[in-house]
């Protein structure tokens, strides 16, 4: 089975992409990414703190009792 | 081509009663409805009350039919039998015990933003209701859960229903979304610990959903479960609309997941009635694909289509994107919501965009991936694997509905979740109807004139007045009964009785 289109919108969409990624300077994209990586990850370790003090005590026992019936 | 659209979501919530395994479901949800709905002016309507011959229907002048089917005592009868809870809020929503779970199912809207807040509403609904029942002597506490698995083999749904034209021919339907919905699970899966319908496979997967879908077409909700679901109940003029039933979408905690769901899915809609869409992405085996898709967190996966390319659920989304693009730029000036419109195609855009780049861009947008942050963090640091018990509990509890116990709600209080709204709209859309759909009728009978419902519906409202029978007030027209057309009625009008002279003399 032939493509009818071969300059399918889907192939135009991969295409914009890859022609921003040639065509914007690259080290201004990569620094934008790995900021705000680095923003969303710096605080994981605070986070995960902070996640624990609210955890369901007994995780085994919590996970296995939440049993539920099928709905819709 | 506009996000605009009269569309509501239903939302069945997991609900336990930790340490007391024998706990009866439905009777736990009962206790939930009960407690949110035990308030006088919503429990009215005893049994005998419905044994009433109808009315003659009323004559309409602010654009309520006459003609609606007429209302059956019997099949009311019928539902009460069961006695399962159901309420109608003030806010025109709709808040009952389906099988065994708590239901919320939000009032109609008109745009991707509502369908958001009044679904939120129904969040803080939920955590009230359970508050609520808790206050009861002698209660366990109740937990509250907005997810679709219990990771033992069960499955609820989270529903959209969106009103269509009824002359677009459900095969189109069929053709255009199966394809937009195996992939948009990228922008609003809700994340999953556990591979399989029982979660026995460890791993993470982005659907909460997808592991549950069975064929490609189909009326079943429950079993067999459809991509596309064929059920056809408009609640409004059947010669005129069909209200799509969409069962395939994960509850979403994030608001800009929930806002991307209805608000792309509006816009495939909007081209599908156009018929702006091809047909050139149809993919070869739906089903496994919607499976393969949500198994693969790198998005890498490369789905077959029919024609032979293989593109990845992004290729598709990107594909779906820039039609819809390119159809609402060559029709600016014609949409009035063309602002919401534009906001969910560059919403749109930039998540496909990150999504591209590194999925963990998008950590304080999307459910999936703020919850793959918790869990890679509690991996690495705690050195988990996928079968852990600490991380099945982070997939569970980040749906807690408690603001100070679920997960997502404490993201959101730490400022590591992106929101659409604050929380005092929030907390009015739980009282107040939109003010742009019949849920403004609805909701402004239930809260001025509680006393004089007998009962109502998505399409009617019944009233006791005192007369020999009851009233019943057809409303087949979803964007009729707004505020503009019966806002000063209501302001005027200081009982039901009055409402409904007006409206016969009108
Ligand atoms: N004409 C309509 N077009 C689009 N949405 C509608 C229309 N009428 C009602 N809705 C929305 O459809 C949903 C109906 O909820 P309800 O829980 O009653 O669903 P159902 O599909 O009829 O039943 P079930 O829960 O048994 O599957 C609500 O969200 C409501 O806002
Ligand atoms: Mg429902």
């Amino acid at each position: 089975m032939a493509t009818r289109e071969p300059g399918g919108q889907s192939q135009s969409g991969r295409s914009r992409r890859e022609e921003d990624i040639d065509q914007a300077p690259a080290p201004e994209a990569n620094a934008e990414v790995t900021e705000r990586h680095e923003k969303l990850s710096e605080d994981v370790d605070d986070l995960l703190d902070e996640i624990d003090s609210v955890l369901e005590e007994n995780a085994e026992e919590f996970v296995r009792g939440y049993v539920q019936k099928g709905g819709e | 081509m506009s996000v605009r659209r009269v569309m509501g979501t239903e939302i069945e919530y997991g609900v336990s009663v930790p340490g007391q395994p024998g706990a009866n479901p439905m009777v736990t949800s009962s206790q939930v409805v009960n407690a949110y709905g035990a308030r006088p002016e919503l429990t009215r309507g005893g049994r005998a009350r419905w044994d009433y011959e109808e009315e003659s229907p009323l004559r309409d002048a602010r654009g309520f039919s006459y003609s609606g089917a007429l209302y059956d005592p019997a099949e009311a009868l019928a539902d009460e039998d069961l006695g399962l809870a159901n309420v109608i809020l003030t806010n025109g929503a709709r808040l009952y015990v389906d099988h065994a779970h708590p239901e919320y199912s939000t009032p109609e809207v008109t745009n991707p933003r509502d369908a958001v807040l009044w679904d939120k509403a129904g969040e803080r609904v939920m955590a009230e209701a359970s508050r609520r029942a808790a206050t009861i002597p002698g209660a366990h506490p109740i937990h509250l859960y907005k997810n679709n698995t219990d990771n033992k083999g069960a499955s609820y749904g989270a529903h959209e229903n969106y009103l269509m034209r009824r002359s677009t021919p459900f095969a189109d339907i069929v053709m255009h979304l199966t394809p937009f919905f195996v992939t948009r699970q990228i922008v609003c899966g809700a994340g999953r610990v556990g591979i399989g319908q029982d979660g026995n496979t460890p791993g993470f997967q982005i659907s909460q959903r997808a592991d549950f879908f069975e064929v490609e077409v189909g009326l079943e909700t429950t079993l067999k479960r459809p991509i596309i679901n064929t059920r056809d109940e408009p609640h409004a003029d059947a010669d005129k609309y069909r209200r799509l039933h969409v069962i395939i979408g994960d509850a979403n905690l994030s608001e800009i997941s929930t806002y991307l769901k209805v608000g792309t899915t509006s816009l495939v809609l909007s081209m599908i009635e156009e018929k702006a869409l091809p047909g050139d992405l149809g993919i070869a085996d739906p089903v496994s694909e919607l499976k393969a898709v949500s198994h693969d967190p790198s998005l890498k996966h490369l789905v077959r289509m029919r024609d032979g390319r293989r593109l990845t659920a992004l290729d598709i989304q990107w594909a779906f994107y820039e039609r819809a693009r390119a159809f609402a730029e060559a029709r600016r000036g014609e949409d009035e919501t063309e602002e919401m419109t534009f906001d969910v195609l560059d919403r749109w855009e930039s998540i496909l965009d990150r999504l591209g780049r590194d999925p963990g861009l998008c950590a304080d947008e999307l459910d999936w991936v703020a919850k793959l942050r918790l869990l890679d963090g509690y991996r690495e640091r705690e050195s988990l694997g996928w079968a852990s018990h600490k991380l099945q509990l982070v997939d569970l509890q980040y749906s807690d509905v408690r603001l100070e116990k679920g997960l997502y709600h404490r993201l959101v209080a730490r400022g590591s979740m992106k929101t659409l709204f604050g929380e005092d709209e929030v907390r009015r859309a739980m009282v107040e109807p939109p003010g742009d759909t019949r849920a403004y009728f609805r909701g402004r009978c239930l809260a001025q004139y509680a006393s004089e419902v007998v009962a109502a519906s998505w399409d009617s409202v019944i009233f006791d007045v005192g007369r020999e029978s009851l009233v019943r007030v057809p409303m087949m027209e979803p964007e009729r009964g707004t505020r503009k057309h019966v806002g000063a009625l209501f302001d005027r009008c200081a009982s039901a009785k009055d409402l409904l002279e007006a409206i016969t003399s009108g």
